[in-house]
């Protein structure tokens, strides 16, 4: 990986729908080789997949989401990887992390209201075996995701011409 | 009543575009790409180093000089980016903005009578701040077949025995023109050889595209009769803090520094500490907002060549400088018409100076999304004028 394939990571994490050719002016490289170093990033999976930022709360769906912590027994011979793949089965966990601090794992999720977050929870992820512990938190208001700004505005108006 | 009003206040010229500035004010969705500054907000980091100093109450003068910390890493910075060395404590003077740095790197040398010999095309200060200082501008034009460089044929006509100074403003605003190792040691012995000063206006040199920048004082024998200028306020995007510098030998920074000291006393003090963090700090973020200028750099300049508005590729800076003489209407009338039927604003060339008639000087300091929509509207200009 050099500098031209972070500078078209970049470009496309920004942008998913930008086109070959557009790629190709932007970074100066030409479009045959855009093309070829853009497969190359597919086929080694540092491009898992193009998807879109969503703002849900003004998609106005209703959705609830939470963050969950996890306290995890560790396998013998398996560490956390085995139980961190069962619980990243269930649709309703939008990412999984394993993490430092008081807590193991941290899971985004996903219900369409309260009451079905809190069942996920009670029902399908506290009973599994090593799960020692849970934390529910409902998330309240999105500022920010994935390094996009969701509400206020940068900046301010600018002057029409200045020298 | 007498007329109060100084000879050489009614010698400079208005503003060349007051009356295009009147007219976008009063008009809706204008993209303008007539602003000379980023439109990145100050890195957040920076910002907070601001707040915090007014928070702890550091609100009063600093030094004639600046802030000790911020020259100490000036001096460095300097040193580790460019191959410039400058004492913090004899060689250097924090000013409001280059614009302050300039004129009194100006009055600090010129006498009335004197000639500066100024490039062309070029920011609209140099000139008037010559006259206001008794001198004469003189322009040297630079041509498009060079890529608007200074080239030393150029130079030798224009040279006098009344001149004193040149002053260079690489890279370019508004053409973006970049001067390489090899351009500079061209004009270095007719500078040596009619015992000029240099005055060198680097604001833009972070934004230098291919390769890097090359400061005027690195070039042998240029480093005792340069004064070098830089600032803040694009590589950092931090225009509205105002913070420049001035650096030079020391009976030049010494004469340069007493004007300072009684026509501003210093520079914001915020605005110092703010800098400080941004040299300190700011490397990552200044990176990223450098790759995305080159970016729309490359998109902008694509589409006007491709609609029909040559433009050479600019090496630094974030301006694009097309020619719209196969257009058959003057730069003045292209950007007027433009703004008024497809509220684009772009500055026609010739407010900066003769050399730049027939070119639109466009600042792709605007968000990728606005470029497009702005090229879009001057493609539709093009096919209702142009045809």
């Amino acid at each position: 990986m050099d500098e031209k394939d972070l500078l078209i990571l970049q470009l496309l994490e920004e942008n998913s729908r930008v086109s070959v050719d557009e790629l190709s002016v932007m970074t100066e490289i030409p479009a045959r080789d855009v093309k070829s170093r853009i497969t190359d990033l597919e086929d080694a999976q540092v491009i898992r997949k193009y998807s879109a930022v969503i703002d849900w709360e003004r998609a106005g769906n209703g959705e609830v989401w939470a963050i969950i912590e996890l306290k995890v027994n560790p396998e013998r011979d398996f560490g956390y990887d085995r139980i961190a793949e069962r619980i990243s089965k269930f649709k309703q966990v939008r990412s999984l992390r394993l993490i430092t601090g008081t807590y193991d794992f941290q899971l985004l999720v996903t219900g369409k209201n309260m009451q079905e977050v809190a069942r996920f929870v009670s029902e399908h992820i506290a009973p599994m075996d090593r799960i020692r512990e849970t934390a529910t938190h409902i998330i309240m208001k999105n500022y920010k995701e994935n390094g996009n700004t969701l509400c206020g505005h940068e900046g301010t108006e600018r002057i029409p011409y200045s020298f | 009543m007498r007329n109060f009003i100084s000879k050489s206040a009614e010698a400079i010229p208005p503003s060349g575009i007051r009356k295009f500035f009147d007219l976008a004010l009063t008009m809706d969705d204008v993209i303008s790409l007539g602003v000379g500054e980023p439109d990145f907000t100050t890195p957040w980091n920076v910002c907070e180093a601001g707040i915090y100093s007014i928070e702890q109450g550091t609100t009063s003068y600093t030094s004639n000089r600046g802030l000790q910390q911020l020259r100490d890493s000036l001096s460095e910075y300097l040193k580790i980016h460019y191959g410039l060395h400058y004492d913090a404590d004899r060689e250097m003077v924090i000013t409001s903005g280059v614009s302050e740095a300039l004129d009194i790197a100006i009055r600090a040398v010129i006498d009335p009578g004197d000639e500066a010999l100024v490039t062309e095309p070029i920011y609209v200060s140099y000139a008037p701040c010559v006259t206001l200082a008794g001198g004469i501008p003189v322009p040297v034009p630079c041509h498009e077949k060079d890529q608007f460089r200074l080239m030393p044929d150029a130079l030798m006509e224009k040279v006098s025995k009344s001149s004193k100074v040149l002053i260079l403003n690489f890279p370019n605003n508004p053409t973006g023109a970049v001067m390489k190792r090899d351009d500079l040691k061209a004009i270095r012995d007719i500078v040596i050889d009619h015992d000029l000063l240099v005055i060198s206006d680097e604001v833009y040199a972070e934004l230098t595209y291919e390769g890097s920048h090359v400061a005027p004082a690195t070039i042998d024998g240029l480093w005792e009769r340069t004064i070098t200028l830089n600032g803040f306020s694009k590589a950092y995007a931090m225009t509205g803090w105002r913070v420049g510098y001035l650096c030079a030998p020391e009976s030049l920074c010494d004469a340069a520094l007493k004007i300072h000291q009684y026509v501003m006393l210093c520079a914001p003090v915020m605005g110092q500490i703010a800098a400080n963090s941004a040299i300190r700090n700011g490397e990552a973020e200044k990176d990223k907002m450098v790759t995305e200028y080159r970016v729309r750099r490359n998109l902008f300049v694509h589409d006007l060549n491709r609609i029909g508005l040559p433009c050479h590729v600019p090496e630094g800076a974030f301006y694009a400088f097309p020619s719209v003489k196969s257009t058959g209407l003057s730069d003045f009338e292209f950007a007027e018409q433009l703004l008024k039927e497809e509220r684009v604003a772009v500055v026609p060339g010739s407010v900066f100076g003769d050399a730049a008639k027939d070119h639109l000087r466009c600042a792709y300091a605007v968000s990728r999304k606005d470029l497009k929509e702005a090229v879009n509207r001057i493609e539709r200009f093009m096919s209702d004028h142009c045809a």
